[in-house]
This record gives structure tokens, C-alpha cells and sequence, in this order.
């Protein structure tokens, strides 16, 4: 006899802007299944009509409170290249550097807080205060160690500060570099024993064949800032200025939502995206531990991108600092600093155009686009979030995955729902505000 | 007397705010050994209709945020307004420079007809707020200290004089000497001058001083040579939402 089960998540939990989960089996055939996007809509692109180009780094990083380092940067790039300014390569490097902070800060959340409460059974991080306190103490020092060096490079890490259109309006002195590469050396033990608990947790077993799509790069850089190329499993390469053919969204017949796909029917973006396809150039201690927890692409294991996040943070610290031992050595140009405002004083030529940024945050591929006039006022703008990109993927997962679960009772099927979810670290609120929106009252 | 109850919600926001919690680091344990957090969606599954203290971020702009504000206030012994989105209405109010259905059916063209927007208010525009911490995002010393006067039922208030004083006293150059438009003379301080420390401007981001010195604002714009127009430019950034309010006296 068929069975029933009737899941509805509302304000999925432990996600970044709210979501619900819709699943509805009916004598054993899945008759539905969703993720609503249930956020506010908030209109940024709308918003930043007629504003200038020099101020869209400062409203964008504003979309999402987790990844602002991220949109900040994706939006300099784009800004960047709509008026044809070309950044400095210490500038471009200081960027990078910032983008692994991100990185570091975001994945540890996402594995500590907001995963390891689902592996260890618990509803919280709360609980574990008592049972497992020198893990939470743990987290809490290894994210507040990346906020630190955020506050020390740009002020601070939710909305930062110094990083604008140009540059940087203040760059790190050499005591700067000391304290930083003191944080992030001193979090190498601390890494360490991520890496033990992470060999400790048993991610739920699933595997569903996608496309995966990500920055690439023609050198031996794990691209996450300036590659400008797009690639994918499926073979798809190309320039970032044709991200829409990538991005391309539909309508499908059952909402009015429009869903992205590329070479199939959805495609996933994030870490498990990029280390599916950029495997091989990340730095040589990621790698071990890579191999340490068993983790092999292409890996097409959903769950395991918490696992991708684990390696990439252990990249993201290694290459940093390289970067401040780099600085050390060769010293940093303060001469370069600027102060633009609102560029009052035409410090940076500008000029009609259109650009656009691409850039590898925490969960997955960013697009920024401005067409800016000739005075550097934004006419149109658009952003591609990496949530909004993966929301089909996620429905595909989900339907691939019910029917294999049916026989667990409604409350583990809406556990493993969740989890699945929350696999792909998703961020509604930076979602919401764009086209490829479900909204469901 | 066992430990007050507190629950975290959000609106429309970026929940940055909620995350400088997660920012506080190992000092988050010693918050939480003073309060029992019962709800915060962000970071826990568990959620409770029994609260003491509600700590409320994001702007209200859907007909279903006034519902869900209003009955959270209805629980809620003491509200705090977190962040400058639910103090002021934040980014979120940029919206308010625009016409309603222009600006939605630009974002989401067809699909707009399934949004429900209302101009942006921040909190107190909709309930009665008993504290308030500006900022975007937070400023981590200021949240322990409305935490601190909320716990002990003392009262808080924004300072309302302007960021400049304490720029002043952080040694800053000042931006308009550097022929820039700055927002510190008319925003309320409290913000140790965050920006501007690393020689950013001001945005405004606290919200007016109640009292700004018009005539001295106008004194540097004309000795810099800067139309009026780029400073009410900038405070439509942040403070657009005040408008509400100043139509509600006046009408």
C-alpha cells in the first residue's frame, strides 16, 4: 500500500533569510515538492537606479549581512569595469585576501553552527554550550579570529568598510600584517582539530548526477576573484560578460517563478561546484585533507558540500597567509591609498559602460552587472545570487531523493529535507530581492 | 527569579545585525549565561511563544510584517529595535524614492503581481519601541550596552549630537577639508566615528541629530563648493523613511 507524507517546513531554521519546505506524497507518488522563497522582497536593483556607480558597493553589500564582503567585491568588479578602471595588483591582491576571509568566516558558520547540530542531534549550537563546549568555544574563536582581521583590513567584516571602487582608502601598515598573520597562524591548530571532528561526522549517503558550475581559470590559481571565465562539468566555457546565457531563467508551468539552467536541468554552484572543477589547484594542505576525509571529484553527494567548505577553508587560510607573508616581505604601498566619496573631485576618470562582475563567494558563483551613463549614474543594474541559481537544484534533489527515503517516518523524512537544504548553506534573503523568486502565500 | 527569556526575529533585512552576535566570539557565552535565548531562526531550530525581551531586526514592509510585528509586541515585555533597518528603516527605504509598482514591476516584471510591498517604516513607525540600536550594521560595544540597560530596566538613549564630536576626538581629517560630502555633522553619534576611521564618509546610517546646525551645514557646503543636492542625496540613503513621520505632524 502507498504511503502519505505531508512535509511543510515553515521558517526553515538555521538558513540565512527564510525559506519553507513543501513535500506532499500521496500513496507512495510524490505529488509535490518545493522550496518557497518566502522573504521580503527588498528591490535592490531597482533601487540603485540613478544612484552613482560609486556608491553601489556600499547599498549591494548591504543585500546579505553574511556574504557582504562578497557582494562588495563582485560589485567594485563590475563597477570597475563598466567605467574601464583598471585596479593595481596589490589592490586586486589585498581582494583576494578578503574574498578567503569571507570564505573562512562563512563556511565555519555554516559547518559549525548552523550543520554539526544536525550530525551531533541536537536542535542548536545552544545545547551543545554544555555537552560539547570546547567545540562551540572553538567555532566561536575561529569565526571571531576572521572578524578580527576583517576589522583590522577593512574595518569590519559585516559591510566593510575601506574596500571601494579605486581601491582601498586605508591599507595595512606593517604592525597591520603582524597582527593579522599572528590571527590566522595562531588558527592553524584550531583548523587542525576541524579537521579531526570533521572525520567524526557521518553525512547522510546520496548521489544525484548535475551540472556544477564555477569560476575556471586557464593558470594554476584556484579562481575565486578575477578568472572571468565560467565553466562547467558540462563543458560549458565562457566569457563572464555572457554570464546570462549561463544563468539563462525559465518560466516553468506549475509557478511563476523563473528557475535557472544551463546544459540541463538545473545546475549546482558552491564549493562542491568549484572543487568538482577546480580540484586540482587548490594549495597542497587542502588537499591532503581532502583525502583525509575521503572526499574524491567529480562527487555529485549533495551533502558533502559542507565537506567541500571544510577543504576550501583550509585553503582559503593556507593561501592567506602566503598573501601576508607575501606583503611582509615586499611591503605594502600606502602611497596607494584613496578617498574617493562620491568622487567629488574626479580622482577616477569614468565613462559610459556596462560591466560585469563575477566572483566565487561562499555559496557559489556572484554576478554584478551595471550600465552606468557618462557620469558614472547607474541606469540598469542586476544581480545573479548564488541561492537563486542553486533553488532548482535543490527541488531536483529533493524529488530524486523522497523515493528513496519514503519508508523513514514523516519526522526523519522532514529532518533529512532539511538537512538537504541547509547542505547547500542557502542564502534567501540574498536571493529574494531577484527575479528567480517563488513566492508562495 | 530565573533568567529573562529572549527572542531574536527578523524582517526585511540583510541579517547582518543578527550575525555581529555570532561575531561577538567567546563573549556570546557570556551573553548567554545571563539570558535564555528561546528563539533565533538564524542559528537555532527552536522556537517559543514565551519571551520576556524581543530583539527585533529588519524594516516592516508587507502588510504580513505589520501582522507578525504587532503580535510580537502584544508577547513581548520590552522591545528592542536592532540595527538601522528596524530603528530608522535603513537601505530598505530607498525603496520609499520611488513609485511603489515602478520600482516592483522593474525587479520582477511579470512575477510582480505576487508581491505585497508597502513603503518602508521602520519599527516604531508601527509599534511602541523601548529601546533602540542604530547602526549599519550594530556597533558590537553599543549592544552590550542596551543589553545591559534593558537587563537592569534602566533606560537608553541614542546620543543625539553629532558623529563629528567624536570624529574630533579620533583626530580624523576632516572630509570636507578634503572636498568630500560627509553626513557627520547632522548624524547621531554613538559609532566611535566608525567609517571615518577608515577614512570612509558618513552615510548617516544612525539616523538625524533632532537638532542639526543648519546653518553651519549650509557654511561648509558653500565654502566647499557642494550643491545641497548631494547631501539630501545621502540622507535618502538611510533616513527617506522619516518622511513618514513628518507627513503624519504635519497632516
Amino acid at each position: 500500500m502507498g504511503k502519505n507524507v505531508k512535509v511543510n517546513v515553515e521558517y526553515l531554521t538555521r538558513v540565512e533569510g527564510h525559506g519553507n519546505i513543501v513535500v506532499n506524497v500521496k500513496n507512495g507518488q510524490l505529488e509535490e515538492c518545493r522550496l518557497d522563497i518566502v522573504e521580503s522582497p527588498r528591490f535592490f536593483e531597482g533601487m540603485l537606479r540613478g544612484r552613482s556607480i560609486f556608491e553601489a558597493q556600499h547599498i549591494t553589500s548591504r543585500i546579505c549581512g553574511i556574504c557582504a564582503c562578497g557582494h562588495t567585491l563582485a560589485s567594485i568588479q563590475a563597477a570597475e569595469d563598466a567605467i574601464g578602471f583598471e585596479a593595481s595588483e596589490q589592490t586586486i591582491k589585498l581582494r583576494k585576501f578578503l574574498l578567503h576571509q569571507e570564505n573562512l568566516d562563512s563556511h565555519l558558520l555554516h559547518i559549525y553552527l548552523l550543520v554539526a547540530p544536525d550530525l551531533l542531534g541536537v536542535k542548536s549550537f545552544v545545547p551543545l554550550i554544555d555537552t560539547h563546549n570546547a567545540v562551540v568555544r572553538r567555532a566561536l574563536r575561529m569565526k571571531k579570529n576572521c572578524n578580527t582581521v576583517c576589522d583590522i583590513l577593512v574595518g569590519r567584516h559585516v559591510h566593510p568598510i575601506s574596500a571601494i571602487v579605486g581601491g582601498f582608502t586605508k591599507l595595512p601598515k606593517k604592525e597591520d600584517l603582524d597582527a593579522m598573520l599572528d590571527l590566522l597562524v595562531g588558527m592553524r591548530p584550531d583548523m587542525d582539530a576541524t579537521i579531526e571532528l570533521a572525520k567524526t561526522l557521518k553525512f547522510p549517503e546520496f548521489a544525484r548526477e548535475t551540472e556544477y558550475v564555477a569560476l575556471v581559470s586557464d593558470d594554476n590559481e584556484y579562481p575565486m576573484y578575477d578568472s572571468g571565465i565560467i565553466g562547467s562539468t558540462d563543458g560549458l566555457r565562457m566569457d563572464k560578460h555572457d554570464y546570462k546565457k549561463i544563468t539563462n531563467e525559465f518560466v516553468v508551468s506549475h509557478s511563476s517563478a523563473k528557475h535557472a539552467k544551463a546544459s540541463r536541468q538545473s545546475y549546482m554552484v558552491g564549493a562542491l561546484a568549484r572543487l568538482n572543477l577546480n580540484f586540482d589547484k587548490l594549495h597542497p594542505k587542502a588537499k591532503a585533507v581532502a583525502e583525509a576525509i575521503g572526499f574524491k571529484p567529480i562527487c555529485y553527494n549533495t551533502f558533502l558540500n559542507t565537506a567541500a567548505q571544510l577543504i576550501e577553508c583550509v585553503h582559503s587560510l593556507e593561501d592567506s597567509i602566503a598573501i601576508l607573508e607575501d606583503f611582509k616581505k615586499n611591503g605594502v604601498n600606502q602611497a596607494e591609498a584613496i578617498t574617493v566619496g562620491l568622487n567629488e573631485n574626479g580622482v577616477i576618470p569614468v565613462k559610459a559602460g556596462n560591466g560585469v562582475g563575477a566572483v566565487e563567494v561562499p555559496r557559489g558563483i556572484l554576478f554584478h552587472n551595471y550600465e552606468v551613463d557618462a557620469s558614472a549614474k547607474i541606469v540598469n543594474a542586476d544581480c545573479v545570487i548564488p541561492t537563486s541559481q542553486n533553488v532548482n537544484n535543490i527541488e531536483q534533489d529533493m524529488k530524486a531523493m523522497i523515493p528513496q527515503i519514503l519508508d523513514k517516518s514523516e519526522e526523519e523524512i522532514t529532518l533529512l529535507m532539511e538537512m538537504l537544504v541547509r547542505a547547500y548553506d542557502p542564502c534567501i534573503s540574498c536571493s529574494a530581492h531577484f527575479l528567480n523568486v517563488k513566492f508562495v502565500r | 527569579m530565573g533568567k529573562p527569556k529572549v527572542a531574536f526575529f527578523d524582517f526585511t533585512c540583510c541579517e547582518g545585525c543578527q550575525l555581529q552576535m555570532a561575531n561577538f566570539g567567546e563573549t556570546l557565552l557570556e551573553i548567554l549565561s545571563l539570558v535564555d535565548v528561546v528563539e533565533f531562526r538564524e542559528v537555532m531550530s527552536e522556537k517559543s511563544d514565551d519571551y520576556d525581551i524581543a530583539i527585533i531586526e529588519g524594516s516592516i514592509t508587507t502588510p504580513h510584517g505589520v501582522e507578525r510585528v504587532k503580535k510580537i509586541r502584544e508577547k513581548a515585555k520590552v522591545v528592542i529595535a536592532y540595527g538601522s533597518c528596524a530603528t530608522i528603516g535603513g537601505i530598505n527605504g530607498m525603496k520609499n524614492n520611488f513609485d511603489l509598482d515602478e520600482i516592483k514591476n522593474y525587479v520582477y516584471k511579470d512575477g510582480a503581481k505576487h508581491f505585497k510591498t508597502l513603503p518602508t517604516r521602520p519599527l516604531h513607525q508601527v509599534i511602541k519601541v523601548d529601546y533602540s540600536i542604530p547602526n549599519c550594521p550594530v556597533w558590537p560595544p553599543e549592544v552590550l550596552k542596551v543589553l545591559k540597560a534593558a537587563l537592569s530596566g534602566l533606560p537608553y538613549n541614542v546620543p543625539d549630537y553629532s558623529v563629528c564630536s567624536e570624529c574630533k576626538l579620533n583626530e580624523n581629517e576632516c572630509m570636507y577639508d578634503k572636498g568630500i560630502t560627509c553626513l557627520g555633522p547632522i548624524t547621531r553619534a554613538g559609532c566611535n566615528s566608525w567609517c571615518i576611521n577608515n577614512n570612509n564618509i558618513c552615510y548617516g546610517c544612525r539616523g538625524m541629530v533632532s537638532n542639526p546646525a543648519k546653518n553651519g551645514q549650509m557654511d561648509i557646503l558653500e565654502k566647499h563648493n557642494i550643491p545641497l543636492e548631494w547631501v539630501v542625496n545621502k540622507i535618502n540613503m538611510y533616513n527617506k523613511p522619516k518622511e513618514l513621520e513628518e507627513e503624519n505632524k504635519n497632516g
